[in-house]
């Protein structure tokens, strides 16, 4: 607390278009994180009717000693990486992926966590032809009927129902230069005003910063960003251990009424 | 259940100039899907192209007139604080006299054809049907009041998405309508979506495409993405019926389409092999 006090007659607050412009810079990398954090990850792929989408890495891993279900989205690492992974856009499979994990961790008992790092769902030809929209759908309504803790993470950017669909859970935190938003704040500009260059003046107004957020209690925590990534990784993992058991000394009809309780409340 | 408690003079709602009852008969309209041009009055009460069977955008409480027996509105003065959003404000009192609503959903108890339903109606004529919180926390209401009365909910969708004015508020309310969907299947329910045009944004891809059984009206522009966003990503041009129900249909995203006339006839044929014996 006073560390927090201190630093911030130091350093200058960042405004929202800064947090934007970082929140898109990449620091850290899905798989970074996974491995920083667990241990022993078995990435497991396929939505088992389509396809497997590489933007969408999913598994199991130990956190601590638990067995844990990780879900990411990945943007990917060098331009061709990104590229197959439209930046982070995942496609309907990917999105069902993620469902058949869900589903998965909730039969053997097994803490969910996602990360969450995407402009959006991918606004594709057979995305749409695919069922974007459902897929997503099924995604939130699946996500509130699972009797195992569930814990989001946004490390980077998070835009509307794409994001959403995989921070329908108990908790949902934010990296300190991170944002979540019903849109980009250039889609949100063009909408609005007709103009995508004003997306700074955007940033401002959509309250997407994590300071915003979790004033609106859209969001129960922030985490404190470091240019030494295992610091960062060694505090989320206490931190998910923790919550976990609290969130597992609950039973499973408890759980499941107080993650709906949660939305409810908007 | 009890079908003749129902006062019918009671239950009618008031009505008020609908935005369509002011064009006038005599107006020559073009038919927004296949282009055909007609006279307004030769639409017919029912506002569906001669031609190719689309139908024309109606007010709410236009579709009640026409869908129900009788209607009981739930929430009518419900009211929530909006996020103070420039230009807001006015905007919604706008849409609120042109369509005498006070959100973009109208919600209520109804029959259809002699069956109970808790019927939701969205709005294209207010805001673009967006989803605003007081049209998630409506939504919300009518999922709760048929889980505690055990009725299906029939839910018509119309929506150009979310409501950008209120922000994460917009976006929070496809997670809350979700969990009272889930709680209202969770209780053997039967949940059923009429598609109507246009569906599109977070409404897709939430409560939409949530249903146990999707219908859909002819023509209806159903999507998630936009279709400029799509192609000035995939940068190409899409098909002319890329994103309406019909091709929905073929991609086994709905269960049927029913011209509009006959959609009370459907609905209730439908609800009724889903009714709850009393215990
Ligand atoms: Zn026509």
């Amino acid at each position: 607390m006073a560390v927090n006090i201190g630093l911030k007659l130091f350093k200058r607050e960042l405004t929202p278009k800064d947090i934007v412009k970082k929140s898109r810079e990449d620091r850290f990398l899905a798989r970074e994180i996974i491995n920083g954090i667990f241990t022993d990850f078995v990435e497991l792929h396929g939505d088992r009717l389509s396809g497997d989408d590489t933007s969408v890495i999913g598994g199991i891993a130990r956190l601590n000693d638990q067995p844990v279900t990780v879900i990411a989205i990945d943007k990917g690492v060098d331009i061709h990486d990104k590229l197959s992974k439209r930046n982070g856009s995942p496609e309907p499979w990917g999105y069902r992926k993620a469902q058949r994990l869900m589903q998965q961790a909730n039969k053997f008992h097994r803490p969910i966590v996602t990360f969450i790092n995407t402009p959006g769902a991918f606004p594709g030809k057979t995305a749409e032809a695919q069922g974007q929209g459902e897929a997503i759908a099924q995604s939130i309504l699946l996500s509130m009927k699972l009797t195992v803790p569930m814990i989001a993470i946004i490390y980077g950017e998070a835009g509307s129902g794409g994001a959403l669909a995989l921070a329908t859970s108990d908790q949902v935190w934010m990296f300190q230069n991170s944002t979540y938003s019903i849109l980009s704040p250039e889609g949100f500009a063009s909408i609005l005003w007709k103009d995508s260059k004003r997306s700074d003046e955007a940033a401002a107004l959509m309250g997407l910063t994590p300071k915003d957020l979790l004033e609106k209690q859209v969001i129960d925590y922030i985490i404190p960003e470091s240019r030494n990534h295992p610091r960062v990784f060694s505090l989320i993992r206490k931190r998910l251990d923790n919550e976990f058991k609290q969130l597992n000394s609950l039973t499973p009809e408890e759980l499941m009424k107080q993650r709906r309780a949660r939305f409810r409340a908007f | 259940m009890d079908l003749y408690n129902n006062d019918k003079s009671t239950s009618k709602i008031k009505r008020a100039e609908s935005v369509n009852e002011r064009i006038p008969d005599g107006l020559f309209l073009a038919c927004p899907y296949c282009g055909t041009q007609m006279y307004n009055k030769q639409l017919g009460a029912y506002r569906v192209c001669a031609n190719c069977g689309y139908g024309f955008r109606l007010q709410a409480r236009e579709r009640i007139e026409l869908l129900t027996e009788s209607f009981d509105e739930l929430d009518a003065d419900v009211t929530m604080t909006h996020p103070d959003f420039p230009g807001y404000a006015d905007k919604l009192q706008r849409a609120k006299d042109q369509t005498n609503l006070g959100e973009s959903v109208l919600t209520g108890v109804a029959t259809i054809k002699e069956q109970r339903v808790a019927l939701g109606i969205m709005d294209s004529y207010f805001m673009m049907g967006s989803l605003g919180s007081m049209t998630g926390e409506k939504i919300t209401r009518l999922f709760e009041h048929a889980t505690s009365n055990r009725l299906p909910v029939v839910l018509f969708t119309a929506s150009g998405g979310a409501r950008m004015q209120e922000g994460m508020n917009s976006l929070m309310q496809m997670a809350k309508v979700s969990a009272a969907v889930a709680e209202h299947q969770e209780a053997g329910l039967l949940y059923l979506v009429v598609l109507t045009d246009p569906t599109t944004g977070g409404v897709t891809a939430s409560f939409a495409m949530q249903a146990d059984i999707t219908l859909g009206e002819p023509h209806a522009l159903v999507g998630f993405a936009g279709a400029r966003v799509i192609e000035s990503t995939i940068h190409e041009k899409l098909p002319k019926d890329f994103q309406r129900v019909e091709t929905l249909l073929k991609n086994g995203f709905v269960d049927d389409i029913v011209p509009r006339p006959e959609l009370a006839e459907k609905i209730a044929t439908l609800v009724k092999f889903h009714q709850v014996t009393e215990e």
